[in-house]
């Protein structure tokens, strides 16, 4: 019997496609041509695998009583060269969305762009604005469309909307995790030290900053592949802010201020005496 | 194939879709159906054409739902509107799926009037032929809504309308009488209209009314009757008051 599957047709292209926007680019799904070797799967393999350690950073956010912080390193490192020490690894979707970046530098920036735009399409067409749960969800449909193609991106979506304070982890997996506290990245396990050890719902704006800038500062010290400067952005009812932007340097002085060594203590103590 | 890209819908010299018309006219045809938006409840009723005998009269549904907050009446060709209305349902779940939020009114009432739309527009297909009355409340303010399309694919809001036969005797009505309603006084002003233009009783009605609350409720005969019961009394004790002049004249 042959079903009638004409109804499932607009799966799993976005449904704004049904209603006329038009096919473009954007919207196509998926397709290239499949290089012609003998074993696609362990080239398609080893593709992937050229491409996962590239995590090289630290981000991470977390939600607290007064909205969401969310707070990230500058370092890129392209294998063991530092590209960069002033990357920017949050981008502000709109003006209640953040994004992290993690992973592919380009894939982060192009799919948070095109978020961006989907968001702004759905704000339009529905004269109210999307939610959190609904921007990563239409992120991680994406990125599951393009599973096992290589992608890279293992991003956070933290926002605020009707429900109160969002976030969201969602890779290039295609999964997607709700969730209170997340850290992303090779400094991951250093950040999430500090940050579960130190975390209370009910922390003050300025606790919650110097929280985060301290998971980051952690991570930083230990992690080759994080660095630069540690930015903490701040999501609450009235949109996203930055809240500082410290060097990882100068707070490791801040935090552990030069003191004199045990000798030179003692040669001090002599010559005074 | 190069048969089916001719296009059915096609302008005429002074600026018609006679295609479009037609579907009009293939409404107009078609069971009377009102709706009426309250404050707090939204009643949709339907022309029931006599059943045959022999028919089970519960296959033949004319007011269905698209999602628990959501239902829909049409007036038409009830083929089509099986087509159209299993789009719209999956369209709900689509969304539920993709943006982890129930659909606004508005936003399945755009959906199913621009597949409407697509089709007075696309190679070797007509227009859907039914006008459809989609009523809902909003699944975050709660506030109720009333939209109509038609087969061009135009939608509006409405406080209350009526589509199918005799239309525009049930909209006069409407205009004359319409106030804002709330709870029972909207039924009965949706059965009130519907009794401009059908025999009276329950088996000739069909009426669901949807609140917040408890969703959509199809109101079965022995209410409808009871409530027909009432409006007539209220008419004949108006008619009464008329005729006896008051004392103090």
């Amino acid at each position: 019997m042959k079903l009638d599957l004409s109804g499932l047709q607009s799966f799993p292209s976005p449904t704004m496609a049904e209603v006329g926007v038009g096919e473009n680019d954007l919207f196509a799904r998926p397709s290239f041509q499949l290089p012609a070797c003998s074993d696609f799967d362990g080239f398609e393999k080893e593709a992937i695998q050229m491409v996962k350690p590239a995590k090289g950073t630290t981000t991470l956010a977390f939600v607290f009583k007064e909205g969401v912080i969310v707070a990230a390193e500058s370092r890129t490192s392209m294998g063991g060269q530092i590209a960069s020490q002033n990357a920017n690894k949050i981008v502000e979707i709109n003006s209640y969305l953040l994004g992290t970046i993690a992973g592919g530098a380009a894939d982060c920036q192009f799919w948070h762009r095109n978020l961006g735009i989907k968001c702004r399409l759905h704000d339009l067409a529905n004269k109210r604005r999307i939610s959190v749960a609904g921007a990563s969800k239409m992120l991680a449909n994406i990125l599951y469309s393009y599973r096992k193609m290589g992608l890279s991106i293992g991003t956070m979506i933290a926002g605020w909307d009707e429900n109160g304070p969002g976030l969201y982890y969602v890779d290039s997996e295609g999964g997607r995790l709700k969730g209170t506290r997340f850290s992303v990245g090779s400094g991951s396990p250093y950040a999430y030290g500090v940050l579960d050890s130190g975390y209370r719902y009910d922390m003050t704006l300025e606790e919650a900053a110097e929280l985060a800038r301290r998971a980051i500062y952690h991570a930083a010290f230990r992690d080759g592949a994080s660095g630069g400067v540690a930015s903490v952005h701040f999501v609450g009812p009235d949109g996203s802010k930055k809240l500082s932007g410290d060097d990882v340097s100068e707070l490791h002085y801040k935090y552990y201020p030069v003191g004199k060594t045990p000798f030179e203590q003692a040669m001090a103590e002599a010559t005074e005496a | 194939m190069a048969r089916y890209d001719r296009a059915i819908t096609v302008f005429s010299p002074d600026g018609h879709l006679f295609q479009v018309e037609y579907a009009l006219e293939a409404v107009r045809k078609g069971n009377a159906a009102v709706g009426v938006r309250g404050t707090d409840t939204i009643v949709l009723g339907v022309e029931k054409k006599s059943t045959p005998k022999l028919q089970d009269s519960r296959s033949v549904r004319k007011i269905v739902s698209l999602d628990t907050h959501i239902a829909l009446a049409c007036a038409g060709l009830k083929a089509d509107a099986r087509v159209l209305i299993n789009r719209a349902r999956i369209e709900c779940q689509s969304h539920r799926l993709t943006v982890e939020d129930p659909v606004t009114v508005e936003y399945i009432t755009r959906y199913i009037a621009g597949l409407q739309q697509k089709y007075t527009q696309s190679g070797g297909v007509r227009p859907f032929g039914l006008s459809t009355l989609i009523v809902g409340f909003d699944p975050y303010t709660g506030v109720p809504a009333l939209y109509q399309t038609d087969p061009s694919g135009t939608f509006s809001a409405w406080k209350a309308n009526a589509t199918g036969r005799n239309s525009n005797s049930m909209r006069e009505f409407l205009e004359k009488n319409y106030k804002e309603t709330s709870g029972q006084e909207t039924v009965k002003l949706a059965i009130r209209t519907l009794l401009e233009v059908v025999e009276s009783g329950g088996k000739n009605i069909e009426i669901a009314v949807m609140t917040k609350e408890h969703g959509l409720r199809q109101l079965d005969e022995a209410e409808i009757d009871a409530i027909v019961a009432e409006i007539e009394a209220e008419k004949a004790a108006a008619e009464a008051a008329k005729k006896t002049p008051s004392k103090d004249t």
